[in-house]
C-alpha cells in the first residue's frame, strides 16, 4: 500500500513536528515569562529574587525623584498596603504620572529596590491595568478584614 | 431624533438579517425557489439599514451632539472634522457598528458578483453572513448601543484619545476590519459547501477571490498599523508582540494558509478538508482577536476601558460559531474528503508544508497570548510572556518557511523530479549562499554570536534568486520582449505571487538590518549639546513652546548634520490636548529607503534639559513595503482572467462542470 505508507509518513512527521514545537515552545517559554508581584508580595519575601518579573501598583504622590545628571529616575509604587522603592533609567510614558496605576518589569536588587527595566505604557488615561486593579482590591479587604480584627 | 432614527435602523437591521438567515437557508433545501431568491434583496436590506444607522452616528458626530454617549465620549467642538468622521471607529461601540457595517456590506458583494454561482450556494453563503450578522447586531443592541443618550447632555465632549488623532490611524481599523471581517465571506462559503455536502473544486475557486480580497485588506491593515506604532507610539518599534497585534497577526497566518491551500484545492482538488477547517480557522481567529481586543482581558499596551460584561457576551458567541462550525465540520467533512493524489516532491508537498508551519506558528502565538490568561484560569499566577519568546518561535520556523518558498513556486504539481528541480536551483542556491558568505565578510557588525544576519539575508536572496531562476525558466522559450509583457498579461496569478513573495524577501531584508544594526539612545541633552550616532551629527537647539488647534505643543530643533553637509533639521514635538489634558509625542522622523533618523522627546529634565530618544534605523522602510508588496501581489492576482470570464466551461475541472449545471 504505497499511499497509506505515504500517508502514514505525513502523520508520523507532522506528529513530531508538533512534538518538537511543543517541547521547543513550553520550555522557552519557562525562561521568558514574568510573574507579577504586588508589593505587599515583594515586601512579605515572595518575590524572586533571582527573576524577573513584574511590579504593579499606584505611584505615590510626591515620591518621584530625578537625578540630576543622566535619566535614572526613582518613584515608589504601593498597593496600599506595603511600599517598594523602584528604580529606572530611560524615558517613562507619556501616561505615567503619580497617583496613577503603573506595571514595571524588572529585578529586585539586594538593597530592596526594584531596579525596572522596562515600565508599561498605556493608551488611555482611563485605563487600569488589570493585575493592579486586582493587587489593589486584594490589599484593600486585606486592609478591611485587619481594621475588623483590631476592633 | 436622529440618533433614534439609527437605533431603529439597527433593530430593522437585525430583523432583516433573522429573515436573511433562515429563510434562504430553509429554501435551498426544501429547493423553493422563491425563498432563495430572497437572499440577495436581504443582504441588500441589510447593508441599506446598516448604512442608515451609520450615516445617523456621523450625523451626530458632524453635528457635536453631546447628547449621545459615545459622541460626548468621543468627540470634542475642537477636534479637526476629518477626526471627528474617524472618531466614529474610535472606541468600541463605533467599531462594532463598523464590523457590522462592513459585513453588510460584504453581503452585498457577494449578493452582487454572484450571478455566475448555482442560486442554492448563493442562498446559503448569504445566510451564513446573516447568522453572523445577528451576532454582531445583538451584541450592539444589548452590550454596546452607540446611540444611547445621556440627560442633561454635556456642554462639551471629552474628546478623542490624541493617539486616534493621525492619519495612518483614521484608516488603519477600517482596513484591518475589512479584512477580519472579509474572512467570514471565506467561512460563509465553507459553511454553504459542508451544508451542501459538496466540496469541489469549483468551490475553492468561488471562494479563492473572497479569500484573496479580504487578505490584502488585513494585509495592508497590518502594514499600517506597524508603520503607525512605529512614527504614532514614538517608541520606534514596529511589532510589539502585543496581545492585540497577534490577534491580527493569527488570522493573517491562517489567512495566508487558506490562500495557499484554496490553490490547491481549486487546481489540483487535494487538501479540501484541510482547506474548509483553514477558513473555520481564520474567521475564528478574527473573531478572537475582536475578543482580545475589547474584552480587556489581556494586560496590553493597546487595551482602552473596557468591560467585561461584553467580553463575555462575545466568549459565547465564539462558542457558539467555532463549536457549530467544527460540529458540522466533524459531522460533514468524512462525506466531502478524498482528493487528488500527490507524490512527496510536488507542488502540493511544499504548499503542505508552508499550510502546516503558517498553521503551526498561529498555533504558538495563539498559545503564547492566551498563556497568561490559562495561567491565571489554572491558578499558577500572574504571568506575562515576553516578546523574546514569540521572536525565538518566529525565527525557529520562519527559515524553513523561507527555504521551502524558493523551491515550491518552481516545482510541478503531483510529481516533479529532484534532478529537475537541481538543475534549475542551483544557481540561485549558490548565489544566496555566496550572499551570505558576503554578509559574513564584509559587514564588520557581525560576529560569531549573530549568525542569524547571513542567514537571514542568505535566506532573502535565496527567495529572490530562486524566483528570479523561476521567472526565467517561464520566459526564456518567450521569442520577444512583447511576447513576455503579454504573459504578463496573461498569468496574472503568477506575477501576483512573485510580487507577494518578493514581498517576503523584502520584509526579512528590512526586519533583519533594522534589528541588528540599528541604533536606539535614550539621552539627556542641554542645548547645544551635541550627539553622534552611525556617523550623523545630532545637535539639539532647545525647545519652544507653539499653539496647535486643540493643543499645545512643546517643540524641539535639532540641527542633523553628516561630515560637513546638514542633512535635515528635525523638530519632534510633544503635545498636551486641552480636553484631555492627555500628553502625546509627536516623533520627527527623516526617511529614505536605506534608513530612518528618528527624534522624539521624552520628558523635560529642567533647565532647559530633555530627555531625548534619538534611534537610527537602517532599512526599516522595507519591512513596510514588504507588507505592500504582498498586498500589490494580491491585487494583481486578484486581476487574473479566470476570476473575470463567464464562459470558462473549457479550463473547468469535471467537478465544477458537473456542480454548474
Amino acid at each position: 500500500m504505497k499511499a497509506r505508507q505515504k500517508r502514514l509518513t505525513f502523520v508520523a512527521l507532522a506528529i513530531l513536528g508538533v512534538g518538537i514545537a511543543a517541547a521547543l515552545a513550553i520550555s522557552s517559554m519557562r525562561s521568558n515569562m514574568a510573574y507579577f508581584f504586588s508589593p505587599s508580595k515583594v515586601m512579605a519575601k515572595e518575590a524572586p529574587t533571582d527573576a524577573v518579573f513584574r511590579l504593579g501598583g499606584l505611584v505615590v504622590q510626591n515620591s518621584l525623584v530625578r537625578q540630576t545628571d543622566g535619566l535614572t529616575v526613582v518613584f515608589d509604587v504601593t498597593d496600599n498596603t506595603a511600599t517598594v522603592k523602584v528604580s529606572y533609567t530611560g524615558i517613562l510614558p507619556d501616561l505615567f504620572g503619580e497617583g496613577q496605576g503603573v506595571v514595571t518589569k524588572g529585578r529586585l536588587g539586594k538593597d530592596d529596590v526594584f531596579y525596572a527595566e522596562e515600565v508599561l505604557a498605556k493608551h488611555d488615561a482611563s485605563y487600569v491595568p488589570p493585575e493592579v486593579a486586582d493587587s489593589l482590591a486584594t490589599a484593600h479587604a486585606q486592609g478591611v478584614a485587619k481594621m475588623a480584627e483590631n476592633q | 431624533m436622529i440618533p433614534e432614527i439609527g437605533h431603529l435602523a439597527l433593530v430593522v437591521a437585525l430583523a432583516l438579517a433573522s429573515v436573511q438567515a433562515v429563510f434562504p437557508l430553509a429554501g435551498s433545501f426544501k429547493n423553493r425557489q422563491s425563498w432563495m431568491a430572497m437572499a440577495r434583496p436581504l443582504a441588500w436590506g441589510q447593508l441599506t439599514f446598516l448604512a442608515v444607522a451609520f450615516a445617523c452616528l456621523l450625523q451626530a458626530f458632524l453635528s457635536d451632539d453631546f447628547s449621545v454617549v459615545y459622541v460626548a465620549r468621543n468627540s470634542n467642538r475642537l477636534l479637526p472634522t476629518v477626526y471627528k468622521i474617524s472618531a466614529i471607529w474610535g472606541a468600541h461601540e463605533g467599531s462594532i457598528l463598523l464590523w457590522a457595517l462592513l459585513l453588510g456590506g460584504w453581503g452585498a458583494a457577494v449578493a452582487t458578483f454572484s450571478r455566475d454561482l448555482p442560486p442554492r450556494v448563493v442562498a446559503r453563503v448569504i445566510s451564513v453572513l446573516a447568522i453572523v450578522g445577528i451576532g454582531f447586531l445583538l451584541f450592539m443592541l444589548f452590550t454596546s448601543n452607540p446611540f444611547e443618550r445621556i440627560f442633561p447632555a454635556p456642554a462639551e465632549g471629552r474628546d478623542l484619545n490624541p493617539l486616534l488623532q493621525d492619519p495612518g490611524l483614521a484608516i488603519h481599523p477600517p482596513m484591518l476590519y475589512m479584512g477580519y471581517v472579509g474572512f467570514s465571506v471565506a467561512f460563509a462559503f465553507a459553511i454553504a459547501a459542508l451544508l451542501g455536502g459538496k466540496l469541489d473544486t469549483a468551490w475553492a475557486r468561488w471562494s479563492r477571490p473572497w479569500t484573496l480580497v479580504a487578505w490584502v485588506f488585513l494585509t495592508v491593515g497590518i502594514t499600517l498599523g506597524s508603520w503607525w506604532a512605529y512614527y504614532e507610539l514614538g517608541w520606534g518599534g514596529w511589532w510589539f508582540w502585543d496581545p492585540v497585534e497577534n490577534a491580527s497577526l493569527m488570522p493573517w497566518l491562517m489567512g495566508t494558509a487558506l490562500i495557499h491551500s484554496l490553490a490547491v484545492t481549486e487546481k489540483r482538488g487535494a487538501f479540501k478538508s484541510w482547506t474548509v477547517l483553514l477558513a473555520i480557522f481564520a474567521f475564528s481567529l478574527s473573531l478572537l482577536g475582536t475578543f482580545l481586543v475589547r474584552s480587556g482581558v489581556l494586560t496590553s499596551v493597546h487595551a482602552f476601558a473596557t468591560d467585561p460584561g461584553r467580553g463575555a457576551f462575545i466568549l459565547v458567541f465564539l462558542c457558539i460559531v467555532i463549536g457549530g462550525s467544527l460540529a458540522l465540520y466533524a459531522w460533514r467533512a468524512p462525506e466531502v474528503s478524498s482528493g487528488g493524489r500527490f507524490d512527496l516532491l510536488s507542488r502540493e508537498s511544499f504548499l503542505l508544508s508552508n499550510n502546516l508551519l503558517l498553521a503551526a506558528f498561529a498555533t504558538l502565538v495563539l498559545f503564547g497570548t492566551l498563556a497568561p490568561l490559562i495561567y491565571e484560569a489554572m491558578g499558577w499566577g500572574k504571568i506575562s510572556v515576553g516578546f523574546p519568546w514569540f521572536n525565538k518561535m518566529f525565527l525557529a520556523l520562519m527559515p524553513f518557511l523561507a527555504l521551502f518558498m524558493g523551491i515550491g513556486h518552481t516545482t510541478r504539481w503531483k510529481r516533479d523530479e529532484a534532478g529537475r528541480l537541481v538543475k534549475e536551483l542551483w544557481i540561485p542556491f549558490l548565489l544566496a549562499i555566496g550572499a551570505a558568505i558576503a554578509v559574513i565578510r564584509f559587514l564588520p557588525v557581525v560576529t560569531s554570536r549573530s549568525l542569524l544576519v547571513p542567514l537571514s539575508l542568505g535566506l532573502a536572496s535565496w527567495i529572490l534568486f530562486s524566483h528570479l531562476a523561476g521567472l526565467w525558466e517561464r520566459l526564456r522559450h518567450r521569442r520577444d520582449i512583447k511576447a513576455m509583457a503579454a504573459d504578463v498579461g496573461s498569468g496574472r496569478s503568477y506575477y501576483g505571487m512573485l510580487l507577494a513573495h518578493l514581498g517576503i524577501a523584502m520584509f526579512i531584508l528590512g526586519a533583519t538590518l533594522v534589528s541588528n544594526f540599528g541604533s536606539e539612545t535614550d539621552i539627556r541633552m542641554s542645548p547645544g549639546d551635541v550627539h553622534e550616532t552611525a556617523g550623523y551629527r545630532f545637535e539639539f537647539e532647545g525647545v519652544e513652546t507653539v499653539p496647535g488647534p486643540n493643543y499645545r505643543a512643546a517643540k524641539g530643533r535639532f540641527l542633523v548634520s553628516r561630515g560637513h553637509k546638514r542633512v535635515v533639521v528635525l523638530e519632534p514635538e510633544k503635545r498636551t490636548y486641552f480636553t484631555s489634558g492627555q500628553p502625546m509625542t509627536e516623533a520627527a522622523i527623516d526617511w529614505g529607503f536605506t534608513r530612518d533618523l528618528y527624534v522624539s522627546l521624552g520628558e523635560p529634565l529642567g533647565g532647559g534639559d530633555w530627555a531625548l530618544r534619538i534611534y537610527y534605523k537602517p532599512y526599516v522602510r522595507w519591512i513596510w513595503l514588504g507588507g505592500l508588496f504582498m498586498a500589490l501581489g494580491g491585487i494583481l492576482a486578484l486581476t487574473d482572467r479566470r476570476y473575470r470570464t463567464r464562459s470558462r466551461g473549457v479550463d473547468l475541472p469535471a467537478g465544477a462542470v458537473a456542480a454548474r449545471t
